[in-house]
């Protein structure tokens, strides 16, 4: 069975007049409908690129993509123009990190919920209204006929990223992104929010790629995690065993640098150092320079990404 | 939304007042006195006093002050010092000329401006770009009764298609809309447009060029909206801006250029306030500041009701 969604190789560089950025060099991946996938990373570290390479939402003219997206058996990265749009929002849509940014301020919740309907499912004003209302009792807004007339100033910033969800939903994707949707939100709503995209992922039988900088957000919410850094996937195994037996150093020390139970007294561990200038293809693993168990041979080649098991893969010399 | 434009409306009663009193002591403390300005050098004492006595200029201030109010609110302007017509006649009929000129340029400059400036700021090309950047620079700063001179020199006298000044037809009083009035519109509608294209444009450019840098445009190309709906929010996000911009520049063009209006003889508020100027004739002044003032705040609220009927976050408090 094809899964929903298989990424091979993607590797995305930005060519301005000025420098070229590997933003991403080699990201291979599935999503099986119903699974969520956590992509895990710093800033830089690719995990945004990734995600925004699966709609080809960066600019045509600045961007060089190679390697394959593959959605239900159609390539993305060859798309374009209207087949390309038929696919935005319609089979693969996208939540934001900042509702209050990503809804154009001058247009009510309401109007920008139905343009989206009505663009892709060609339904009558009317209709596209009452789906917009359902849609908003879905993710669970009060009073969601006064809601379709406000703008989203006029909303909390929680209220606005359930009405980023019913919008992302309002056509019946088959896969969902969300970039660090709860990164902008208090700690209180950020639990509700994630609470609710797990509960419509079962619902509706979602695939979900879920990207964060926040251990803690991408285990409570995923399947399996990815860790990214410099623009590869260092580690990609299932939730428990990314939690409790991460292999690559990397993902070590992210788990070490948080805080859990029973820390009390400890010192906080830190990564040292700082991720690669990514102007260059690595010609090495590019974690090494910060690597606590760095060895001659990781300097040697890029390393590969190696399986542990049949679930848990790891691109370290090192540790696998 | 009506009882914001009707409270707005009120509050200009208390400016209106405020404004006129200014008009008045400006007039007034400028040195020069219309009656010398009338009369030749060497008229007797007793007619001047006369004439000051006739026009009410040897009453103090505040009384002179209050009875222009009050013919002025009935309607009446007062009686031209120079020609002896009333000032309501002939501030109207320069009013009228201006105006058309007016929305003539602001038509041909904001159009323009929309599709140069946007243009300017979708250009993926720095050519296209810098093209656009350089026809507003030349806009502002070329001197536009210089441009004017220019355009009479090669349309007029070189080429001969367009003539070179006047309202319309000889011997036909008022602007009327025809083809032959039009003809006579196009080099100073020309020449007015520049100043308003080349500031209008540069402001289209920013604001769109800022507004497609923000995240919601992504977050429109992410749910499959195609380039011309992308293009209708780009645009109403970009109104509230252009338009307060806009309505300035408008305001500018209302008042009569003098030099445009010099340069094309055309008979409009500038050309009036010039010879009203020369002439002392401190009535035709009077109320020609007043009644360009009025528009100016009318044409205010106008940008701001507008504005605020486009963009939801302005509060109408």
């Amino acid at each position: 069975m094809t899964p929903l969604l298989s990424v091979k190789d993607l590797q995305v560089t930005f060519v301005t007049p000025d420098r070229t950025i590997h933003a991403v060099n080699g990201v291979s991946f599935d999503v099986k409908r119903g699974e969520t996938l956590g992509i895990l990373g710093e800033s830089g570290s690719g995990k945004s690129v990734t995600l925004r390479s699966i709609l080809k939402l960066h600019p045509a003219h600045r961007t060089r993509w190679s390697g394959s997206i593959a959605l239900e058996g159609d390539e993305v990265l060859t798309m374009e123009g209207r087949a390309l749009a038929n696919l935005r929002g319609r089979r693969v849509s996208m939540i934001f990190q900042e509702p209050a940014t990503a809804f154009d301020p001058v247009f009510t919740i309401g109007q920008q919920i139905t343009e989206s309907v009505r663009r892709h499912t060609g339904k009558s004003e009317a209709e596209a209204m009452k789906r917009a209302k359902d849609l908003l009792e879905m993710v669970r807004i009060p009073s969601p006929a006064q809601r379709l007339a406000a703008y989203p100033h006029e909303m909390s910033g929680g209220m606005r990223q359930r009405a980023m969800i019913a919008l992302a939903l309002s056509c019946d994707p088959s896969l969902l992104l969300a970039d660090e949707p709860t990164t902008a939100l208090d700690a209180t709503v950020q639990i509700q929010v994630l609470l609710l995209i797990r509960e419509l992922q079962r619902e509706l039988d979602l695939g979900v790629i879920f990207v964060t900088h926040d251990i803690g957000v991408a285990v409570e919410v995923s399947d399996r995690v990815g860790v990214m850094y410099a623009g590869k996937l260092v580690e990609l195994a299932g939730v428990e065993q990314m939690a409790d037996a991460p292999r690559h150093p990397y993902s070590r020390g992210l788990l070490a640098s948080t805080v859990h139970d029973g820390m009390r007294g400890q010192r906080l561990e830190a990564i040292p150092g700082a991720p690669p200038d990514l102007g260059e293809v690595p010609a090495a693993c590019s974690f090494a320079p910060r690597c606590k168990s760095v060895e001659p041979r990781c300097l040697a080649a890029p390393p590969p990404l190696k399986p542990v098991d049949d679930s848990h893969f790891v691109r370290c010399v090192v540790a696998a | 939304m009506l009882l914001y434009a009707l409270r707005r409306l009120l509050y200009l009663v208390p400016v209106a007042f405020g404004v006129s009193l200014l008009v008045f002591a400006l007039v007034h403390l400028a040195p020069g006195d219309a009656i010398s300005a009338i009369v030749p050098p060497d008229a007797p004492q007793e007619v001047v006093d006369k004439l000051r006595t006739y026009y009410g200029f040897d009453k103090p201030l505040p009384v002179q002050y209050f009875r222009w109010m009050l013919v002025t609110l009935g309607g009446d302007f007062g009686t031209s010092i120079g020609t002896g017509r009333p000032v309501f006649e002939e501030v109207g009929g320069a009013f009228l000329n201006t105006i058309v000129l007016a929305i003539a340029a602001c038509i041909v400059a904001f159009s323009l401006a929309v599709v140069l400036g946007t243009a300017a700021a979708y250009a993926r090309s720095r050519a296209v770009d810098r093209i656009v950047t350089s026809i507003a620079l030349i806009g502002v700063s070329v001197p536009h009764f210089w441009l004017a001179i220019v355009l009479v020199i090669v349309f007029s006298v070189e080429l001969g298609w367009l003539p070179p000044m006047g309202l319309g037809p000889e011997n036909v009083a008022g602007w009327r809309l025809d083809l032959d009035h039009l003809r006579y519109m196009i080099l100073p509608t020309v020449a007015l447009s520049m100043i308003p294209l080349g500031v209008m444009t540069r402001t289209v450019r920013s604001t769109v060029k800022e507004i497609l840098n923000m995240e919601f445009v992504t977050a429109l190309q992410a749910k499959g909206m195609n380039d011309g709906r992308i293009l209708l929010h780009v645009l109403k996000n970009a109104a509230p801006t252009c338009l307060a911009v806009m309505g300035l520049q408008a305001g500018n063009l209302i008042g009569g250029s003098i030099l445009i209006e010099t340069v094309f003889s055309w008979p409009g508020t500038g050309f009036l306030l010039n010879s009203a100027i020369f002439r002392r004739d401190l009535p035709v002044l009077q109320g020609a500041t007043l009644v360009l003032a009025f528009f100016f705040m009318m044409l205010n609220l106008t940008v701001d009701v507008i504005q605020t009927m486009v963009d939801p976050r302005i509060k109408r408090g």
